[in-house]
């Protein structure tokens, strides 16, 4: 993403300019427009032209709109970004109040205008302007039968593809149906590396799998790779690199995530750094059940009595509708900075990230125990369940 | 259609309830059948037992006619349609034949075979006295059938009565003919219900205690007709009527008694050599297979791999040297079909274990005997340990712990007590009661103690016990249920060699013939069995217990996943995506909390699946709630959680189907927690 201009006052008042450079930008762009923000950028939307005589000729044209944001829709597949709303700047072609459909495009810049700019949207825009962060890493995470071909980004993991396989088992006496199937599950994974796996992109692709399949998935990939010539694979080979998980399922990646030989490979990325938060959170609750919480109520409990040493929040809780939910959030988040705390912003379409948003999206490792907050459990359970359930309708 | 009764195919055990108990499908009629039933054809009945119609009568079948009239001939009919010659061994059997065919030279087919049969059996196959008899009787018949309308008339004022009343008083009513015969004995079974799953004729087929209301035959059948008549797909009659116990004595009861043997254990604690030799031995691998295999693996310089060879068929699996999928092979004990499923030892492969363990009844739990061998397999993180507290979750009670390698310490007595005394402490606390589980040491590679005692002076001197396929024979046969509906899981798919494809899995209760539909998986498809076949043999029902095959026609192969259920279309197994269960957590890293993301199994299905509450924590041993609502489970605790999947899936309640309510949750290949289904939403 690119930062063309910014002009916030005092007030927190403003607007920035954005140009999206690559899909991932959408995501940030997602979580930055809120409903009510007012958004500008070029369009393209058909006219209606009536003539004297009645008739009515159609057009399309490119013009540039201002919408007021009623309801933010994200592919997470494509990466699209549609905003929909009404007009708010009249022009030639579109009167004041129509509605309109923005789509978003890569490298169009867009313009957007906020009632109130929080520290959250702002580091969001810096975090999305820099270009260090972008480290993208290919993951098949994979089991006889099952396959999960993923990118991830610095912020997301996208499942690019899914392979489902019923593989015979092995049975007296019919041993080739196995293989055979086995072979023809290979082929299909390696088919969707082909095709999904941009290698200008990926510094590197992490094959995980229970077992010796992996092992046996990359023999196969490279014997048919100098079979049928495919260059790419064979160019590219340095990059592969094995790993074990424990089966093929999407959430296995956290084990991938979290393997020593990957951490060293690709240590900075947001997704590694997530996954072992959360694990320090569960360490943390195993062994000082005092010192880690989750749930709104404990943790803003946790916040008053200026205990909360790391904050593990989920991005998908400044996205709610609620503007005064958002600023109470948001209203954490600082004070846990200003009292030194270290606040780590979960992007729910990490791993870790979905994981914590189902933990009501919020949890705390705490300096100090305060099994105090334990021990009132009783009292405002429910209002810690209704906590979570809202969030969990986000 | 609904406007006609079809009165000919009616099943008048259903119209009549109340007698059911009293006049259940006894096979002889003129003793006990004063109501309507007596004189109308039953095709049902027929069906049942057609194997023996097929066998012995002599009699052309043709279509019943209600003709009152001719009464003799209708009984006569219907005698040796239904009738089913008793158990004899081979001599009197042929001098039965012998003795009938005199007969039935002299009297022609005027009478009914049974008749002969019985009063050849009742004269001792004098034929002087047989002949007299029959004829006797013959011109004796109007006067009995004088007899037998007053006996009806008896009756039917009986009909009021409750039918236990009924059931005491016709103990005591004479019969017409007093005469003391063997079809009699089977009407005294008859008198106590077969469909309560009684029956004395079969003697291996233990009687059932318990069922529940459910499932009692005089509810099932009037739940099965009110249904049949609202469902919207219609089922043929034999399997809407079928009466699941009868068919079982009928199918099994000269048969050998089946169980599913799994074999456990750490990885290479020898469970394929074992159970390679123990096949060897038992003759059930040919000498030139074994030959083969001891050359092969000679070549690759693994000649200790040589029996395990026998149940590795992969090329990956010899390579490597590990099982990595169930093995399945049967062996025939003096009493016993065991079915031996060869599970893999090595972490990465326990879902494939447990998928295997789901179908056994009964488990042997391999231990190397190696000094560090045993202590690497049984500290924490063992296969030892976490086998065997899997195979006991899944509801294995029975446990044959083999000290494998023991040749390797020297047969050393202290070596076999220090490892028996371990493992009795740990499988006590596991749950194992410590009647059901045996020791016996040997070896799978010398074949030491295996099919024969033991031979090597060292064990000798000090093993007085029995060997490994004496404990085998001793596994007690587990109860099966198959008076429930149909419940089948599926536990692999493949093409077979004609149309369709295969499906093989475990019947876990009920019965499944040949054309039945069926119900598959969570979508609920529908589906016709076209084929069922039980190690390679084609059968034409199976019952539940049985390892088997199913040729399904009417769905894609693209609709089931291993792992699905195949159910009875009169009584569908629930589909939900969320259920709570009350768990057992293990020994975990990380405690559990909500939202933490697991595999889920349930027989052979893996489902990635979401603990998305903690409803209460709950005593282990007492069951009360000791926190509602816990922040986090940690270790060993027991909890009431609500789990919700991603897609829906087949699952019973424990209190049901115990086979089918019981979950295990996994997590980065640790079993984390076993359940039990408490509820579905």
């Amino acid at each position: 993403m690119k930062l063309l201009g910014k002009y916030v006052d005092k007030g927190m008042q403003g607007n920035v300019t954005l140009m999206p450079e690559e899909s991932e930008d959408m995501w940030h762009a997602y979580n930055l427009i809120a409903e009510g923000d007012s958004v500008r950028s070029t369009t393209i939307r058909k006219v209606q032209n009536e003539t004297a005589t009645g008739s009515s000729t159609s057009s399309r044209v490119r013009t540039t709109l201002t919408i007021a944001v009623e309801s933010i829709d994200f592919d997470t597949q494509a990466c699209v970004l549609r905003l929909k709303g009404r007009n708010i700047e009249e022009n030639q072609y579109v009167k004041m109040g129509a509605y309109h459909t923005l789509d978003l495009e890569l490298n169009r810049k867009f313009e957007l205008r906020k009632p109130e700019w929080d520290t959250i949207a702002l580091e969001r825009i810096e975090m999305a302007c820099d270009p260090t962060q972008s480290a993208d890493v290919a993951a098949v995470v994979m089991q006889e039968g099952l396959a999960h071909v993923c990118l991830i980004t610095a912020s997301m993991t996208l499942v690019r593809s899914k392979i489902e396989v019923s593989i015979p088992r092995k049975r007296k006496g019919n041993v080739q149906q196995h293989e055979k199937g086995l072979a023809k599950f290979y082929e299909q994974v390696m088919q969707s590396i082909l095709r999904h796996v941009n290698f200008d992109v990926v510094k590197c692709v992490l094959i995980a799998s229970p077992g010796f399949v992996r092992d046996q998935f990359y023999d196969y990939m490279f014997q048919q790779a100098i079979k049928m010539d495919y260059k790419l694979l064979l160019d590219n080979k340095s990059r592969f690199m094995l790993v074990h998980a424990s089966s093929g399922f999407k959430h296995s990646l956290k084990e991938v995530l979290q393997d020593p030989a990957v951490i060293a490979k690709m240590s900075d990325t947001k997704a590694a750094g997530e996954v072992k938060a959360l694990e320090q959170f569960y360490m943390m609750l195993q062994c000082e059940p005092a010192k880690a919480f989750y749930g709104k109520k404990h943790v803003l409990r946790a916040a008053e009595a200026q205990s909360i040493e790391t904050l593990l929040i989920s991005d998908n809780l400044f996205r709610c509708q609620d503007v005064n939910l958002r600023k109470e959030y948001v209203m954490l988040v600082e004070s846990v900075r200003d009292a030194g705390g270290e606040v780590k912003i979960f992007s729910s379409m990490h791993i870790s990230g979905e994981q914590l948003a189902q933990l009501t999206g919020i949890a705390a490792i705490l300096r100090f125990p305060m099994p105090e907050l334990e021990d009132s459990d009783d009292d405002d359970d429910e209002d810690g369940a209704a906590g979570g359930d809202n969030s969990d309708s986000d | 259609m609904s406007r006609h009764r079809i009165v000919r195919g009616m099943d008048y055990n259903d119209e009549y309830d109340g007698y059911d108990d009293v006049y259940g499908h006894s096979v002889d009629d003129d003793c006990v059948s004063p109501t309507d039933q007596q004189w109308l054809y039953d095709r049902a009945r027929g069906q049942q037992s057609m194997s023996a119609f097929i066998s012995k009568n002599k009699n052309i079948e043709e279509e019943a006619e209600d003709d009152d009239d001719d009464e003799a001939f209708q009984k006569a009919r219907r005698d040796s349609e239904s009738f089913q010659m008793p158990e004899l061994d081979e001599l009197e059997q042929a001098k039965l034949s012998s003795c009938v065919d005199e007969v039935r030279s002299v009297v022609g087919d005027a009478v009914s075979e049974r008749r002969i049969v019985e009063t050849s059996m009742r004269f001792d196959y004098n034929i002087q006295q047989i002949l007299d008899e029959i004829l006797n009787e013959e011109s004796s018949l109007k006067e009995k059938e004088k007899q037998k309308d007053k006996e009806q008339e008896k009756r039917s004022q009986k009909l009021k009565m409750p039918a236990t009343a009924a059931k005491t008083l016709l103990m005591t009513t004479p019969t017409p003919k007093p005469t003391p015969t063997l079809t009699k004995i089977t009407l005294a079974t008859g008198q106590k219900d077969a469909r309560r799953g009684f029956d004395i004729a079969s003697p291996k087929a233990p009687a059932s205690p318990v069922i529940s209301g459910r499932n009692t035959p005089v509810d099932g059948g009037d739940e099965a007709t009110t249904r049949n008549s609202n469902a919207s797909f219609k089922l043929s009659k034999e399997q809407a009527q079928r009466n699941a116990q009868q068919l079982y004595t009928l199918e099994r009861a000269t048969l050998k008694s089946h169980i599913h043997m799994i074999v456990i254990g750490h990885v290479d604690a020898g469970k394929s050599t074992l159970m390679g030799h123990l096949l060897y031995d038992t003759g059930n691998v040919s000498q030139r297979v074994m030959h083969k295999h001891e050359q092969e693996s000679k070549k690759l310089g693994k000649q200790s791999f040589m029996y395990a060879w026998v149940l590795d068929e992969t090329g990956e699996e010899r390579a490597r040297g590990i099982t990595m999928d169930v093995g399945q092979s049967r062996i025939e004990t003096a009493t016993k079909i065991v079915t031996l499923l060869d599970a893999p030892g090595h972490k990465d492969f326990i879902p494939n274990m447990i998928s295997g363990a789901t179908q056994a009844d009964v488990a042997l739990l391999v231990v190397d005997a190696t000094r560090g061998e045993f202590e690497s397999g049984f500290e924490l993180g063992g296969q030892t340990r976490e086998h065997a507290i899997l195979v006991r979750s899944l509801g294995v009670n029975q446990l044959g712990v083999v000290i494998n390698k023991l040749d390797t310490v020297g047969w050393s007595q202290e070596r076999f007590q220090e490892i028996v005394h371990k493992l009795k402490a740990f499988l006590k606390q596991a749950g194992f009661k410590e009647s059901d589980v045996s020791f016996t040491p040997c070896s799978g590679l010398t074949g030491e103690n295996l099919s024969k005692g033991a031979q090597e002076p060292a064990l000798k001197s000090w093993y007085k016990g029995s060997h490994l396929l004496d404990v085998i024979e001793h596994f007690k046969v587990p109860e099966r249920a198959i008076d429930r509906p149909l419940r089948m899981s599926v536990s692999d798919i493949y093409k077979g060699t004609g149309s369709g494809f295969c499906i093989s899995g475990r019947i876990e209760t009920g019965v499944l013939c040949v054309n039945d539909k069926v119900l598959v998986g969570a979508s609920r498809e529908q589906a016709q069995v076209k084929a069922l076949t039980m190690d390679e043999l084609t059968q034409t029902s199976v019952f539940a217990g049985d390892q088997i095959s199913v040729t399904l026609a009417g769905v894609d192969i693209n609709n089931i996943t291993v792992g699905c259920i195949i159910c009875d279309p009169q009584l569908p197994i629930p589909v939900t995506t969320r259920f709570q269960c009350r768990i057992i957590v293990f020994n975990v890293k990380v405690p559990i909390t909500m939202g933490y993301p697991v595999l889920l199994h349930h027989q052979s299905l893996i489902e990635p699946a979401v603990v998305c509450k903690l409803t209460a924590s709950i005593h282990k041993s007492t069951g009360e709630v000791v926190k509602k609502k816990p922040r986090c489970l940690g270790n060993n605790s027991c909890a009431l959680v609500e789990v919700e999947t991603s897609r829906p899936i087949c699952i019973e309640r424990y209190s049901d189907f115990k086979e089918l309510g019981r979950v295990m949750l996994r997590v980065a290949g640790v079993t984390i927690a076993a359940g039990m289904v408490t509820k579905i939403r």
